[in-house]
């Protein structure tokens, strides 16, 4: 198994939103649901390589900028056009008001 | 046995009617007719990403042939219908057979206006098509010289595309200003200082007087007297619904193929949707649109197809747009010309966004410009805020500081 990577503050996540995060040369999505629980996905939507932490969450969906293609981001699972490509998902954890994601 | 659904036009709407019939179960045939020899592809590539990312563009498939065979999507390919027999619910093909339906939709998009004067000849092109911009971009190469005609979308990111690849652009708009169909001044302002900054040469509210297109070079002399010698001239003034096929059938037009809240025509069994149809926008009131934008495409292609299947649901969407040039994205959502003032919030990076409302109050539309997708999100969430036909506080959209997020849950 890889390393836990410390990636940011629970705080600099709101509720229902999320963030970017880039490590050793990639880029990482880091959401905080409606649930106060925290996921990570890949960082770029799977139809056009955009940066999915400046679209809009709602719910358990992270819907492109771009184009709004929509992914469920505690699965990854596309969610309709133009996606049509999963999103790969990222086990996170939360200690001590810091979440740490493991980068496989 | 059933005859099955068939679909004319493998473009954006056609095709995703086509995948939105088998994701609601249907399992009849399903046959998609397309004009294009090409797989069902994407269009707003071609006068963007395509056309700079290298000397011979390649096309961004819709779906791969696997994909439709997965689906048993039946691609006509190079084919086109030439009529519709309405009563015994068939088309006849381009190659002479015949295709029965149960369901039929006519999703046959948009052509370019074309520009009627005398004197236009091979150096004188259009965009559409991916062949379209295989032959445009031959020419875009530094040193070269390319007149665009219309400072619409098409043309403006055509004449971003060109600079990127070092041609010489000048943009030619008979209007006093370029993009004045649907965008606020004060986000086309923007749009033009970029291009202005990028050495784009501007010629607005110049009629064209004469062309002179001598299979070599164009030479477009204006009404102020003025010449504009070019290598290629593009002309981007506009496009005009398809419909020469619905008319021939008898299916009523106005502005297109005129269509119901459900993108029914006049005839029951028939169906038409994208950019061919005009339609009532229910937020608006029903005003009757017709939107030559890809969301829309996609949203009529798959609430064509739940109908198709006898859904019965009606159009509720907002329309929404953007256009990418250089560095910049513009987004709008809804139609700001419903707008009777607006207000104004600025975000970072000089990005900003203009809320268009009714005297009343009530948001019905908001467009914004800034680098990257610096204003996606916040265009989005006013998209939903216009749909609930919200009355939002004005001191908190021109706050950036407050969520727009915050505003849905009021």
């Amino acid at each position: 198994m890889s390393d836990w990577i410390e990636a940011c503050a629970a705080d600099d996540i709101d509720e229902e939103d999320v963030i970017r995060f880039d490590h050793a040369g990639r880029t990482f999505a880091l959401y905080r649901s409606p649930e106060d629980e925290f996921f990570a996905t890949d960082g770029l939507c799977t139809h056009e390589q955009i940066h999915l932490s400046q679209g809009l969450v709602m719910g358990d969906i992270i819907e492109c900028p771009k184009h709004n293609g929509r992914f469920n981001y505690k699965t990854g699972a596309a969610r309709g056009a133009p996606v049509c490509v999963n999103l790969r998902t990222y086990p996170v954890k939360v200690d001590a008001g810091k979440v740490f994601v493991q980068l496989g | 046995m059933s005859a099955g659904m068939v679909i004319i036009g493998a473009g954006e709407c056609g095709t995703r009617a086509a995948f939105a019939l088998r994701e609601m179960g249907y399992d009849g045939t399903v046959t998609l007719v397309g004009a294009e020899a090409h797989l069902p592809y994407e269009r707003p590539p071609l006068s963007k990403d395509a056309m700079v990312a290298s000397e011979t563009p390649s096309i961004k498939a819709i779906s791969d042939a696997a994909r439709l065979s997965e689906h048993r999507i039946d691609l006509l390919g190079a084919s086109s219908a030439t009529s519709i027999d309405r009563a015994n619910r068939s088309i006849r093909l381009s190659d002479g057979s015949d295709l029965d339906y149960d369901k039929l939709l006519v999703a046959t998009g948009a052509t370019p206006r074309m520009l009627t004067l005398p004197g236009l000849g091979a150096r004188c092109v259009y965009l559409r098509t991916f062949d379209d911009a295989l032959a445009i971009r031959g020419y875009l190469r530094a040193g070269a010289h390319i007149a665009i005609i219309g400072g619409g979308f098409i043309g403006l990111e055509l004449a971003a595309s060109a600079r990127k690849l070092g041609a010489d652009v000048t943009v030619i708009e008979a209007q006093p200003r370029i993009l004045m169909r649907g965008v606020p001044a004060e986000i086309a302002a923007v749009v033009h200082e970029a291009h202005a900054a990028e050495g784009v040469d501007f010629i607005c509210g110049n009629g064209i007087a004469a062309v002179n297109d001598d299979g070599t070079s164009v030479r477009i002399a204006l009404a102020s007297g003025r010449a504009v010698a070019a290598d290629l001239a593009i002309i981007g003034i506009g496009a005009i619904p398809v419909t020469a096929l619905a008319e021939t059938a008898g299916l009523t037009l106005n502005n297109g193929i005129a269509v119901d809240a459900q993108l029914r025509t006049s005839d029951p069994n028939i169906f038409a949707a994208g950019d061919c149809c005009s339609f009532p926008l229910a937020v608006y009131g029903g005003r009757r649109v017709r939107l030559e934008a890809w969301r829309s495409a996609q949203e009529h292609g798959a609430l064509a197809a739940r109908n198709m299947l006898g859904a019965d649901e009606v159009h509720a969407g907002v329309p929404w747009f953007w256009s990418d040039q250089y560095g910049l994205s513009l987004q709008i959502a809804g139609l700001p010309d419903e707008g009777e003032h607006t207000i104004r919030r600025d975000l970072d990076d000089g990005a900003f966004i203009l809320f268009h409302l009714k005297h009343d109050g009530r948001l019905v539309a908001a467009s914004g410009i800034g680098p990257g997708n610096a204003v996606a999100r916040d265009i989005r969430l006013a998209e939903m805020l216009i749909a609930r036909s919200a009355h939002p506080d004005i001191d908190a959209l021109a706050a950036p500081s407050v969520k727009l997020k915050s505003l849905l849950a009021a």
